[in-house]
């Protein structure tokens, strides 16, 4: 069972072939004897996810299931769960129990999908390979044969990892500036940022608010679109929430692509790109072809400053967000504070780990007096011109295609120590969260026996053409169904 | 570029979040190399361009003046880390 996407098991649940109750008893199981060399769950909720899947089962003989009905996920760390702790990979965090639901968690409750736990991640989704949680590092499921471990992909290392290793078959996950996409790349899983604004931000602690954006993650991108119709649509609780219509993913899977306009942003293929990664991302290019896709090479002129304004504007959006951590209301808090000042400097200076730190600090130097036009101002300035950069290209192809990471899953501890080098690890997916636009992940080959991510970019709000694309692309290729030993 | 540790120390001030002197000189160092790497937007043109502060330049949304929420104060101040009689304690402000 633990091999089969959602729509599968959707439909052996429909058919009565098993009980939620099983097969949440399996998979909760598995995650007890396997994910001790994963460390991809912070929380597994044993008994919550029991008795979820005794109601999603009582739901489906009342004649009342939906396609989520008893299906078995996992939620990243980052969306409040109602008297479950919600940890962001903090210390910060470690005993917060939100007292209200995301609405991304709302609404999987409302489908009747049972949650199994919350998946591990970089603190505060400040990170690349989900090697900076509280909680320890993630383990990447592939490599495993290797002298050493490698890591997932970050922030959302914790799902990608959960679902490459079988432990579940789908998960939430975020991304800042690659933390679904470069993740599901390194562990040969498919991934979906959305476009900002499609997916409600309510509940879901906050990094870089006008970057930040919820989506999914899965095996299979039918699966991602069966995610999507349960998180997408317009929330009045988040105030940059888009009021435009969903549609239904899964509807337009099957289109055929012939004439399907495809770009190649040329800087995208830059000699930063491991040459043998490149070929794998020409020869899915390749297969876009064979089902009647026309190809063309196209440019990102200002694609080079994308890591330049994100680390700023992420690290000031940030250095606002993390102030609310003081100690006072909920989270952790230093002993025996002397004063007031004492009390915010120590429980901030003991609660948060070094990345986190280092990003308040360089946020809060790019907004001070003397600095803020030059950084700030700027930053924003250029993040119009990567945004234009988009708005020229879609009006030349549909869809663009890239490598998602320069290189396949790193060895744990290989870029821990220089913050700027982790931080190019994401120079081909952060242009698209500056812009705003939507991107996928898709499994597109190996290299060494490590996967390699396809990243297919879309036009605002047409998360439908990306989820046809990648449906087609899994059609014709297996990339999709290999599994790690 | 590079920052000063009278910079740090100013900043970090500003940020509430106590260093040790011993994280100091590392600290320096990432947060210089991390300014260098910012440092590439001085060559970009941005003349007349207009700053971009949200993807979909959208507006903050306004709604009717009702009350939409209760009060969960309970709720609220049960995971606080200390609270007595509906108020949040901190350490004594005015002597």
């Amino acid at each position: 069972m633990h091999n089969k996407s959602v729509a599968e098991l959707s439909r052996e649940l429909e058919s009565g072939k098993i009980s939620s109750v099983e097969l949440t008893r399996e998979l909760l199981d598995r995650i007890k004897a396997e994910d001790g060399q994963y460390n991809s769950f912070i929380t597994v909720t044993e008994d919550l996810a029991m008795a979820d899947a005794k109601a999603a089962d009582e739901q489906r003989a009342a004649g009342n299931a939906n396609a989520w009905t008893g299906v078995p996920f996992a939620h990243k760390d980052i969306f409040c769960t109602n008297g479950v702790a919600t940890t962001a990979g903090s210390k910060m965090l470690a005993n917060f129990v939100p007292p209200y639901d995301a609405t991304v968690v709302a609404n999987f409750r409302a489908a009747g999908a049972v949650c199994l736990g919350k998946t591990n991640m970089d603190e505060f989704a400040m990170g690349s390979s989900t090697e900076s949680s509280f909680f320890g590092p993630v383990t990447n499921p592939w490599g495993l044969n290797k002298d050493e471990k490698r890591v997932p992909g970050g922030s959302s290392g914790g799902s990608a990892a959960a679902i490459a290793a079988r432990l579940v078959p789908a998960a939430t996950a975020t991304d800042t500036g690659g933390s679904i996409r470069q993740p599901a790349a390194l562990c040969g899983v498919t991934g979906l940022k959305s476009t900002y604004g499609r997916v409600s931000r309510y509940g879901m602690i906050a990094f870089a608010s006008s970057l930040d954006q919820g989506g999914t993650m899965a095996r299979t991108a039918e699966d991602n679109a069966l995610m999507l119709n349960v998180m997408a649509g317009f929330d009045p609780k988040d105030s940059t929430s888009a009021d435009r219509a969903v549609p239904d993913y899964t509807a337009t899977l099957n289109q055929p692509l012939k004439g399907l306009r495809v770009g190649l942003p040329k800087e995208y293929f830059s000699d930063q790109l491991n040459p043998a990664m490149e070929q794998q991302v020409r020869n899915a290019v390749k297969e876009y072809e064979k089902l009647g896709a026309t190809v063309k090479e196209v440019s990102l002129p200002h694609a080079e400053l994308a890591i330049a304004a994100y680390y700023v504007i992420a690290p000031a959006e940030a250095s606002a967000n993390l102030s609310r951590f003081d100690g006072v209301r909920y989270g952790y808090r230093c002993d025996n504070p002397q004063d007031l000042n004492d009390l915010y400097t120590r429980t901030r200076a003991e609660g948060f780990g070094n990345e986190v730190k280092r990003r308040i600090l360089v946020g809060t130097y790019a907004l001070s007096a003397g600095y803020f036009d030059a950084y700030y101002l700027k930053a924003q300035k250029v993040r119009r011109l990567i945004q234009q950069d988009f708005i020229n290209a879609f009006k030349e192809v549909d869809v663009l295609m890239s490598p998602v990471s320069p290189s396949p899953a790193f060895v744990q501890g290989e870029k821990t120590s220089d913050p700027v080098t982790m931080y190019l690890e994401d120079i081909f997916t952060i242009a698209v969260n500056l812009a705003g636009v939507p991107a996928m992940s898709v499994p597109a080959g190996f290299v060494d026996g490590l996967p390699v991510g396809l990243q297919i970019i879309g036009n605002y709000f047409e998360e439908a053409r990306l989820l046809n694309a990648a449906h087609q692309f899994q059609q014709v290729t297996g990339w999709h169904q290999k599994f790690p030993q | 570029m590079t920052i000063s540790r009278a910079d740090l120390e100013k900043v970090a001030v500003l940020a509430r979040i106590r260093l040790d002197d011993e994280q100091i000189p590392a600290l320096e160092n990432d947060l210089s190399n991390i300014l260098s790497l910012v440092d590439q937007l001085s060559a970009a043109n941005t003349d007349n361009v207009e700053p971009l502060a949200h993807p979909l330049d959208a507006v903050q949304r306004l709604r009717a003046d009702e009350v939409t929420e209760s009060n969960q104060r309970e709720a609220f101040q049960a995971i606080a880390p200390a609270t007595e009689s509906g108020l949040y304690l901190v350490p004594r402000v005015i002597e």
